[in-house]
């Protein structure tokens, strides 16, 4: 496998992750919990990569995802206390886990090759080299092994609960009538978000992984009126995302993660100018020709 | 979706509240409320704002932890009973800009019978459109729902409750429509802001100011001496200005 190819694969499969997850998220209104799950996974990183002493460990991938989970349910509890508005809950919640994270890595993991840029940006450009060996054979990138294996994880819980997804997410109160529990369906879709955010962290980094988790399906959600259709679109924008920035990052040879989040942030400003039905040209166009049809007096 | 008086009558009152008292944080919302409502009537609950009506509504569908007492539906716990309940939530409840389609929406109302991880299918479909064409909106169907007037999604909301084909059907603040529900043995509560039209739509009334009031015949219990308890005895003119002012608070807090 060439190395461009390498990087645009995982680039792709961390995209269609994040855009899957994300679409939820962002009909609930939720994007900033995903914001603050890429955040406070870190401490669980860190626990996890001191507990096993490397950076490929299953150890890892679990400890973040409880700390996802405990994010979730910190700010749920601060929320249900009525004391708090939700954005504030979760302004309360994840510097804090992620300032732990900070202090732990600087402490403990600074001397070893978990490198604090690396997880704030992470560095798609290096994934090719960090192999899997099983049994004396290398089969292939690590980083595609984790990312391949996320995007299967989250193709199968959506495929499975998409019907109960879509209901939570437009009307919890007949989600919860119906008896299909929305606080379990809610747990459910936020470890799959910590789970997304994690296997994405260390190609796109914690923070541009936010740009691929909101901007994708904010495109997708000016271009299409179905759900289904929604997530389709937004995975697709991701991709195109993708390989722009990469392109993006070739002609100025700077970062290949920040060229994908500015092409994915060029994608969203096309789509807002452009869109069919939302767009500001098209709203425009409509205001121009309903003053044509009546002149004022 | 049944034909008339194809439910048989079960005997049972459909709702039972029984020393009910619900309180957010610590301030009472309703007050040891005892209330039957018998099966196959047109209910509906009328009383001021912040009278705990939609409170009422959503303690009977679980969807509210009691402080005390208990509720039945049909001598049975909600839980044992769902699917024999519809529920028209108030049209703000959710998002109108929802990337769905208005037959999506009433094929919701089969998820319970569809069940866990099984995908609607073309009959389900069928039974959505048929609902929306009883309302009198099939044409509809395909339009997204933001594209709808807001009479439009209080329809889709109808016909979504009845794709749930249930006995008991539990609206709040509906404004049209409830008519295309109704049928002998199907028992109806609607939480009614429009005193003037009770008797004419309704035969029984429940009358809620926090505590219970009145509840029965709206001949018998719909009288001017009720409303006044439960009103407070204020003039119409002060209620009015008085809700205007609630609501506009309600809506600054947001």
């Amino acid at each position: 496998m060439s190395d461009t190819f390498v990087i645009l694969l995982v680039g792709c499969m961390v995209a269609s992750s994040c855009a899957l997850v994300g679409t939820f998220l962002v009909l609930r209104k939720m994007a900033l919990l995903g914001d603050a799950i890429s955040h406070s996974v870190l401490p669980g990183i860190a626990i996890g990569f001191l507990l096993s002493q490397s950076r490929s460990s299953l150890v890892m991938v679990v400890g973040a995802g409880a700390l996802g989970v405990l994010t979730v349910f910190l700010v749920e509890r601060l929320q249900r206390s009525g004391r708090l508005y939700a954005d504030a809950s979760i302004g309360v919640v994840f510097p804090a886990l992620f300032a732990v994270g900070v202090i732990l890595i600087s402490r403990y993991a600074s001397m070893i090759d978990l490198d604090l840029d690396c997880v704030l940006y992470g560095e798609i450009a290096y994934t090719p080299w960090d192999l899997v060996v099983v049994a004396g054979t290398t089969v292939g990138p690590r980083a595609v092994w984790v990312t391949g294996l996320t995007l299967l994880l989250n193709l199968v819980v959506i495929g499975l609960f998409f019907k109960e997804l879509k209901l939570v997410s437009f009307d919890p109160g007949l989600c919860e009538a119906l008896g299909f529990r929305p606080v379990r369906l809610h747990y459910l879709l936020m470890a799959l978000v910590s789970v997304t955010v994690v296997a994405a962290f260390e190609s796109v980094g914690a923070i541009l992984v936010v740009a691929m988790l909101v901007v994708p399906p904010c495109v997708a959600y000016l271009l299409v009126d179905r759900l289904v259709l929604m997530l389709a679109t937004a995975v697709a924008s991701g991709c195109i995302a993708v390989f722009a920035g990469y392109g993006l990052a070739r002609v100025l040879d700077g970062s290949i993660a920040g060229g994908m989040a500015v092409a994915a942030g060029g994608l969203f400003i096309l789509a807002f100018l452009l869109s069919p039905r939302y767009g500001l040209i098209a709203s425009w166009i409509r205001r121009r020709r309903a003053v044509g049809r009546y002149p004022a007096q | 979706m049944t034909g008339a008086g194809a439910v048989p009558k079960t005997g049972l009152p459909a709702v039972e509240v029984h020393d009910l008292t619900v309180a957010y944080r610590s301030n009472p919302v309703l007050w040891d409320v005892d209330l039957k409502v018998p099966e196959g009537r047109l209910v509906a609950i009328v009383g001021p704002n912040g009278a705990g009506k939609s409170t009422l509504l959503k303690t009977i569908l679980g969807q509210v932890r009691q402080t005390t007492g208990w509720v039945q539906v049909y001598g049975e716990p909600y839980a044992t009973r769902r699917s024999w309940v519809g529920y028209v939530p108030q049209r703000e409840s959710v998002d109108w800009d929802f990337p769905t389609l208005a037959q999506d929406v009433v094929t919701m109302g089969l998820y319970g019978r569809i069940g866990w991880l099984r995908r609607p299918g073309r009959r389900h479909r069928e039974i959505a459109l048929s609902c929306l064409e009883r309302l009198g909106i099939g044409h509809l169907a395909g339009r997204q729902i933001s594209q709808l007037s807001g009479g439009q999604q209080q329809r889709v909301f109808l016909a979504r409750a009845l794709a749930q084909d249930a006995r008991l059907y539990l609206m709040d603040e509906p404004l049209a429509g409830v008519d295309a529900t109704t049928e002998k043995a199907i028992t109806v509560v609607v939480v009614h802001h429009d005193l003037q039209t009770v008797p004419e739509y309704f035969d029984h009334v429940v009358l809620l100011n926090m505590r219970l009031v009145a509840a029965g015949a709206v001949e018998e219990v719909f009288t001017a001496e009720n409303l006044q308890q439960t009103y407070g005895g204020r003039s119409s003119i002060l209620t009015r200005a008085a809700e205007a002012l609630f609501a506009s608070k309600a809506t600054l807090k947001e």
